[in-house]
């Protein structure tokens, strides 16, 4: 069985929050997903809220600290990521777009991910295609076509003609499962074992 | 083991009299320093270069060169020379003449410079900064063994039957360093050429700079300089001390707090504690630094960074004192003892001449 790491990334706030929520459905999802294809899942929850003030400071000194280091290389190392954010003034919130602002250049190209979000009223749902989608299209992340966004009502709904969000959660968890089963990410050398020879890096001089 | 201080050359407000020192001040004291840096006994003083305010040295071996007439024992160098915006041909020639004026007292550290807006007014893109270090450096090189250069490349204009002047002084061009904080590719680069590596040591958590160095380390050995334990270290380093720990903390505080890299972000405590800075007495000074070694293993070169973050001028060299007369002292000592026999010291003038010359009559006894 292949080993297949997902990373869950939740800007989830509050305790116990939505968003972690629906990220935990997410992840359960893309689980069952992985196994039916043969692959044995592993997932990482990373809550942003424990880095908040580690986010803060490696925006003013450049380095990740501690755990956050852990939590970046958690992310960057994986086969999928899922990113859940609440909606905040119409778009992701600060945390979640500070967490990928110190990610490292390239470090997320190719990575397949499911987008999530929650908020208070459907109304906000297109925030997964104008903010978050675009986001992870400049990372070059391959996002998968199904994004799922969860209002509070979806909690208790039964969903309508296009499904619920129980049909939605397992559409897009499937979408992921089927890329990162193949994506051999979390088994790449690590460029500091394997550098560039020095020749390749002098080309034709 | 080289010991020494390296200076950036912020013009930076001292938080705790807001008082901004002109740039004229700063450029005399940047050599205060560096003259007081040989009366206390430290055998290195670098510069960094940049092309911005509020910095001032944009023009190192202008202030070399000056350092160097007034010094006897002092090895001058950088940090971090911009390999990537200057042109390798004035590099070549602005170093070698240094080389003279200063009796071989020059090596340089090479680096790619991380301000935006100075590639382009430099002509340069900094989207391009690992390949101009690359090829930059390629023809440094050949510039400094080769007497004539032809040379076509993507960077400059080409060369046709080009000889840099002056040449290098008794023909043994200056030692280089390669100083990167993140690129794998720098300490290949230094491996390749059998160079030294230097990692500034100062920004990030020792983590990072052991995997760089072990890095350079293995590919040193790889490329057949000699074994991974001979390969040719240098680290930065930054404290503040005094008598009591206590007494130093609370002097640094304002000046780490307010500082332009790392001010209104983490604590100093959590700063000391994630990266190499010490604040505190000299012995915990020594053993912190001592703890390199452990890390990083045997090292050539160890710099301090001294006067930053607005820090007068008087307390720099009380500084410096301190560092001359309780630390390095020890440290040497110490660093003696714990170092095993086959590690190298840093190259010098003397000893690369002495190595070219030994080269010579072994290819002279072969062609006998």
């Amino acid at each position: 069985m292949t080993r297949t790491r997902i990373a869950v990334v939740s800007a989830g706030l509050s305790v116990p929050s939505s968003t972690r929520l629906l990220a935990d459905r997410l992840a359960e999802a893309a689980q069952r997903s992985l196994r039916e294809r043969g692959a044995d899942p592993v997932v990482d929850v990373i809550e942003l809220r424990d880095h908040a003030r580690d986010l803060a400071n490696n925006l003013l000194t450049g380095f990740p600290a501690g755990e956050l280091k852990t939590a970046l290389d958690t992310v960057v190392t994986a086969d999928g990521l899922i990113a859940v954010t609440p909606v905040f003034n119409a778009s992701y919130s600060g945390l979640f777009k500070t967490f990928f602002d110190v990610v490292e250049a390239d470090a997320l190209s190719g990575m397949p991910v499911l987008l999530g979000a929650t908020g208070g009223s459907a109304r906000h749902s297109l925030v997964l295609e104008h903010a978050m989608r675009p986001m992870f299209a400049y990372l070059r992340s391959i996002v998968v076509p199904t994004a799922v966004y969860a209002a509070s009502e979806d909690w208790g709904g039964a969903g309508d003609a296009s499904g619920g969000l129980a049909d939605r959660i397992d559409r897009a968890a499937g979408e992921l499962a089927g890329l990162a089963v193949g994506s051999g990410r979390s088994s790449r050398p690590d460029p500091y074992d394997e550098p560039t020879p020095f020749l390749d890096l002098l080309g034709g001089n | 083991m080289q010991f020494g201080i390296f200076t950036v050359g912020d013009v930076t407000t001292d938080p705790t009299t807001g008082r901004t020192p002109s740039e004229a001040e700063r450029i005399k004291a940047m050599v205060a320093i560096a003259l007081k840096a040989e009366e206390v006994g430290l055998d290195v003083f670098a510069t960094g270069e940049h092309h911005n305010p509020p910095f001032v040295p944009s023009s190192p071996t202008t202030m070399l060169g000056y350092i160097a007439a007034r010094t006897e024992r002092l090895i001058l160098s950088t940090a971090t020379t911009l390999i990537t915006t200057n042109d390798p041909v004035k590099i070549a020639e602005d170093y070698a003449m240094l080389q003279h004026l200063a009796d071989g007292r020059v090596d340089l550290v090479l680096g790619r410079g991380n301000t935006g807006p100075v590639y382009p007014w430099f002509g340069q893109d900094i989207r391009q900064g690992i390949p101009l270090a690359v090829e930059n450096y390629h023809l440094l090189h050949r510039l400094w063994r080769e007497d004539v250069v032809d040379w076509e490349g993507r960077f400059r204009t080409p060369l046709q039957g080009f000889t840099s002047t002056p040449r290098p002084l008794d023909g043994v061009p200056p030692f280089v360093w390669h100083g990167s904080i993140r690129s794998p590719e720098i300490a290949e680069q230094a491996a390749y050429y059998g160079d030294g590596f230097f990692a500034n040591n100062i920004f990030w958590p020792k983590e990072h700079y052991i995997r760089l160095i072990n890095l350079y380390r293995r590919r040193f050995e790889h490329y057949g300089h000699g074994t991974a334990d001979e390969a040719i270290v240098g680290l930065g380093g930054q404290v503040f001390m005094r008598k009591n720990s206590q007494d130093a903390v609370r002097e640094f505080r304002p000046y780490f707090d307010n500082a332009p890299v790392y001010g209104h972000g983490p604590s100093l405590e959590e700063f000391t504690e994630q990266t190499p800075l010490t604040v505190g007495s000299p012995q915990q000074v020594i053993d912190r630094t001592l703890k390199f070694r452990e890390y990083f293993g045997d090292y050539q070169r160890q710099l301090f960074l001294m006067d930053h973050a607005g820090l007068p001028l008087k307390t720099v060299l009380e500084q410096l004192d301190i560092l001359g007369e309780e630390v390095v002292p020890v440290l040497r000592k110490e660093f003696a003892a714990r170092r095993p026999a086959g590690v190298p010291d840093a190259p010098t003038h003397a000893s690369l001449r002495e190595a070219a010359a030994r080269t010579a009559t072994d290819t002279a006894k072969e062609q006998r």
